[in-house]
């Protein structure tokens, strides 16, 4: 099962690039401006994910992360919830760069292979930035009355949070 | 409201930090943190850019329009006022594509166009349920290969990037599964009380 997600970036790239191939198009100079596209995106999210770093940073260097952790770790345990993950999945609706830098710490401290780094990491990928795309969607649309949009995102995103530790426990 | 987060994480750290004696780790924080961003870009932003020209190349190759096409009937089912083969229908399913290949570029701006679209049958600035269903399902992720979070797990040394994809589709099907229910059940809800 471990081979599916091995075999599947290299697969996609090969059947992406050879349909393109075979459709005549001219892969490699379309390749390039996607990646000239690429790089402007990393360039966009740069500063925000600059301050962001600092601030997981200083934040865990300054001892508070533990002392918090220490504070909810009754909680936590009766959850069977790893208090790693508890500002994490706090952040993880309201930023995408703030999910990034903190996941980043977390494969740092813990380990992208130990049980919170892979909670982590199904967390990070099984929700997106649920304001920012309210924000977003409803903004350009020129919506005053989002009615239940926001709850039923946020609600979804605490499913997402719970079910990634049930799906982990039971997989790994 | 992250500018808040932020501003208040900064003061309160160094705040603690003065009061148990922790300056120096502080002051170390500030340049690992610096530095730890440039080297995250470095490594992780390196693939983001060959993912996003790979990502072109199936956009331009009309793959991603292949996977829109099988989408159709799903829209319709989901959405109860889009009508087949309509605008917005396409709209949402070249969205619903991008999203699942991971084209977060191409699917915000055919997802603001889709909410124009659906937005045309609201009143009053209220959003209806479909406008309410599309940004739920917005909300949940549909990304077939977390390629930003394989690229994260190999250069933080992971003996098996890619061994988080399985549990991520279960819990990304489930979540929107679970989106979706909740989303309709909110707007069976509201009938009453926005249509009078």
């Amino acid at each position: 099962m471990a081979q599916v997600g091995v075999l599947c970036v290299p697969l996609m790239i090969f059947v992406i690039i050879g349909y393109g191939y075979i459709k005549g198009i001219n892969v490699f100079s379309v390749f390039k401006d996607g990646c000239s596209e690429g790089v402007k995106s990393v360039y966009g999210i740069f500063p925000s994910l600059f301050a962001l770093f600092i601030a997981v940073s200083v934040f865990r260097a300054s001892g508070l992360v533990e002392f918090i952790s220490h504070l909810l770790s009754p909680v936590c345990e009766f959850l069977h919830f790893p208090p790693e993950l508890l500002p994490f999945a706090l952040l993880r609706p309201v930023s995408g760069s703030g999910s990034l830098a903190l996941a980043s710490d977390i494969f740092t401290s813990c380990g992208t292979d130990s049980f919170t780094g892979r909670c982590a990491s199904v967390m990070m990928a099984s929700t997106e930035t649920t304001l920012y795309v309210a924000a977003v969607y409803f903004g350009a649309s020129k919506t005053k009355n989002i009615r239940h949009s926001l709850k039923c995102g946020l609600l979804a995103d605490l499913f997402s949070m719970i079910m990634s530790i049930i799906v982990c426990s039971w997989y790994f | 409201m992250l500018g808040i987060i932020w501003v208040f994480i900064i003061l309160l750290s160094c705040l603690y930090a003065f009061l148990t004696g922790n300056i120096n780790q502080v002051s170390e924080g500030f340049f690992a943190g610096a530095s730890g961003c440039v080297e995250f870009v470095l490594k992780v932003g390196a693939f983001m850019v060959l993912w996003q020209g790979i990502l072109l190349v199936a956009q331009k190759s009309g793959l991603s329009q292949k996977l829109s096409k099988l989408l159709g009937p799903l829209i319709s089912f989901l959405f109860k006022d889009v009508k087949k083969e309509s605008t917005e229908a396409n709209l949402i399913a070249n969205n619903i594509s991008a999203n699942m290949l991971g084209l977060s570029n191409a699917a915000t701006p055919s997802g603001i166009e889709a909410m124009k679209e659906l937005s045309k049958k609201s009143k009053n600035g209220i959003a209806t349920d479909d406008m309410c269903l599309f940004a739920v399902i917005n909300t949940a992720s549909m990304q077939l290969v977390p390629s930003t979070l394989i690229a994260m797990r190999v250069s933080h040394g992971s003996q098996n990037a890619g061994e988080i994809l399985i549990p991520v589709w279960i819990v990304s099907f489930l979540t929107l599964v679970f989106a979706i229910c909740v989303c309709k059940l909110f707007s069976k809800r509201g009938e009453k009380k926005w249509h009078k």
